[in-house]
């Protein structure tokens, strides 16, 4: 007999992969946006016309103009190109670190406190005013974003990665794997590497959401990406001044974060319901 | 627990140690000199040379770095570049701003984090979880900066129901400058309470399902006895690990949304500190909050160590 809790359950699920599966609508809109923005974009993102300055939403300009008369979502969408390309390089770099570091400390017990001791103190210090302080050292630039918040975010990798190699390697399918004399690199390549791929991917989408948003605050803070670079911070940075008269110069970039690392962190919960059996089950 | 506590504060001790080495060394990778920085310009080599030797730029970066250790933990911070003042003072004036938004926005994230993550976990699944959920989520990917900006628009712009920005005049009442943060408050306060709704439920869903429920509820006693007492008594260890932690984030969190509103606090000064590099001002900054968030890491283990005797062991 089907119980009522048991519906309750289903519909959950339909609900969530429904999200899911508009999250990642949403999310390809954006990197299809990015990739394709030159063919797609109605107006040049920089084409100034000051006698259209500050216009609201009409159906020439859909979401209105800058206070240079430039067309709001024409920048959105080449926005989409440097705030998703920085997070999606954060999140290679971060992993990339991380991954190695976390797999080390993971497996090998001397070199664990060290990696470990190291990660505990970075991230002692909260993400923004790591990311800021790292900005200030570097110089502001696109490239040093990446650089910076790449920093930032590997130690919460490391934790993640070494978490799952502690869980894996304590396994028989490991300790045969030694006795048979399989090297330590194809060890944790292999065995480990690929048995805990899902909560890395997990993680993966996580920083991405985390890096899109930390660009757009130092971007915001005059420490990110300079101001003449169309990014969703610098917008929002730039259009604060004339948000009183003209509330579109802040609004839709915004949302555009809103939407873009709601979509991620909607992707990322998905994937943990749907790679993690023991919450399958659960469910 | 001494033993523990001994642990713990070697502990704290080892990653505070990193932390000043990280930002000491960090710092210097940064190109240009400090004494150029410090003098502008139009200051001659004769003098760099001279502002060299002064703060001791011109020994060996081990040297320079034990002194600098050694300052620090007599608690001098240095001079900052551009304010003529100790980093100590700088921050210390700045320090109240801060502090009270730090405090209002926990009080508030909790305020909303706790009822919501239980009852989300008391109908779990029910279309109330679900909205909550959904609620939450939204929550922590709304960029604290942009619904700051909405809300000085909406309720100091439109309505002008408070302050746009700032703290009050400097003689200003406190209840004025209460009523400063209260945008401020709410909006960090709002996007921080996703974490904790979310630990919430997730420490009440476990304790939900734990036999001393059942025994309770077998006792007789009212639903909500066993709700609030039973469970959640017993999730609130969890719970305050997370709570804690959102209070130490919530300094770092405090940069950007003292800068939206105007607040001249300890976040304000770090940002003017970065676009001017000011280095000292920001290397005391980093020490000082990194330290806060530690010693809240300590209390929060302490009160778990004290609280449930199982810890102590491990």
């Amino acid at each position: 007999m089907i119980t009522a809790a048991e519906i309750n359950l289903f519909i959950r699920r339909l609900f969530r992969r429904k999200l899911v599966m508009l999250a990642a609508l949403i999310l390809m809109l954006f990197v299809g946006g990015a990739i394709f923005a030159p063919f797609i974009t109605p107006f040049d993102p920089s084409m100034m016309k000051l006698v259209r300055r500050l216009k609201p939403p009409s159906t020439v300009n859909f979401l209105g103009t800058d206070e240079f008369g430039r067309d709001i979502l024409s920048r959105i969408i080449y926005g989409a190109q440097a705030s998703l390309g920085i997070g999606f390089l954060v999140v290679l770099f971060s992993m990339g670190v991380g991954i190695f570091l976390g797999l080390i400390a993971g497996y090998m017990k001397s070199l664990d406190a060290p990696i470990m001791r190291l990660a505990d103190a970075m991230m002692a210090l909260p993400d923004i005013l790591l990311a800021i302080f790292l900005m200030a050292v570097l110089g502001p630039s696109a490239g040093n974003v990446v650089l910076a918040l790449s920093i930032v975010y590997a130690p919460r990798v490391v934790r993640v990665v070494r978490a799952s190699t502690l869980v894996v390697s304590a396994l028989p399918f490991v300790e045969a794997a030694r006795a048979l004399g399989v090297s330590t690199t194809r060890i944790l390549r292999v065995h480990i590497l690929l048995n805990i791929a899902s909560p890395i991917l997990v993680q993966a989408t996580f920083i991405f959401a985390y890096a899109v948003l930390a660009e757009a605050g130092l971007s915001f803070l005059g420490a990110g990406v300079p101001p003449e670079v169309p990014t969703w911070g610098t917008m929002i940075a730039t259009g604060q001044q004339y948000a009183d008269d003209a509330f579109w110069v802040v609004l839709f970039p915004g949302l555009a974060i809103v939407l873009a690392t709601l979509s991620l962190q909607l992707i990322g919960d998905g994937l943990r319901d749907m790679l993690d059996p023991k919450l399958r089950k659960a469910l | 627990m001494w033993s523990f506590l001994l642990r713990r504060l070697t502990g704290m001790l080892v990653v505070m140690g990193l932390v000043a080495t990280l930002v000491f060394f960090l710092t210097r990778l940064a190109p240009g000199d400090p004494a150029a920085l410090m003098l502008g310009d139009q200051a001659s080599a004769a003098d760099i040379a001279t502002l060299r030797a002064v703060y001791g730029l011109d020994q060996p970066l081990l040297v320079q770095f034990g002194l600098w250790l050694k300052e620090i933990l007599k608690g001098d911070l240095g001079q900052s570049i551009f304010l003529q003042r100790p980093v100590t003072q700088a921050l210390m004036e700045r320090a109240e701003p801060t502090f009270f938004l730090a405090l209002f926005s926990v009080a508030i994230a909790a305020f909303i984090g706790l009822p919501a993550g239980i009852v989300s976990a008391v109908w779990r699944g029910r279309f109330i979880d679900q909205f909550v959920s959904a609620l939450a989520m939204l929550a922590a990917n709304i960029p604290s900066f942009w619904l700051g900006l909405l809300v000085i628009q909406i309720f100091a712009v439109k309505f002008h129901l408070f302050p746009v920005a700032g703290y009050g005049d400097p003689g200003a009442s406190f209840f004025e400058r209460l009523r400063h943060l209260v945008l401020p408050a709410s909006v960090l306060g709002l996007v921080n309470s996703a974490l904790i709704t979310r630990f919430t439920r997730a420490s009440m869903l476990d304790m939900l399902s734990e036999d001393f429920i059942r025994t309770a509820r077998s006792k007789g006693l009212s639903e909500w006895v066993v709700i609030l007492r039973h469970a959640f008594g017993n999730a609130l260890i969890p719970v305050m690990t997370v709570v804690g932690l959102t209070a130490a984030l919530m300094v770092g969190g405090a940069i950007v949304t003292e800068t939206v509103f105007g607040l001249p606090g300890v976040g304000n000064l770090v940002v003017s500190a970065v676009l001017r590099r000011d280095y000292p001002v920001i290397q005391g900054a980093l020490i000082v909050v990194a330290a806060i968030y530690v010693l809240i890491n300590l209390a929060i283990d302490l009160i778990y160590a004290w609280a449930d005797p199982r810890v102590r062991v491990q």
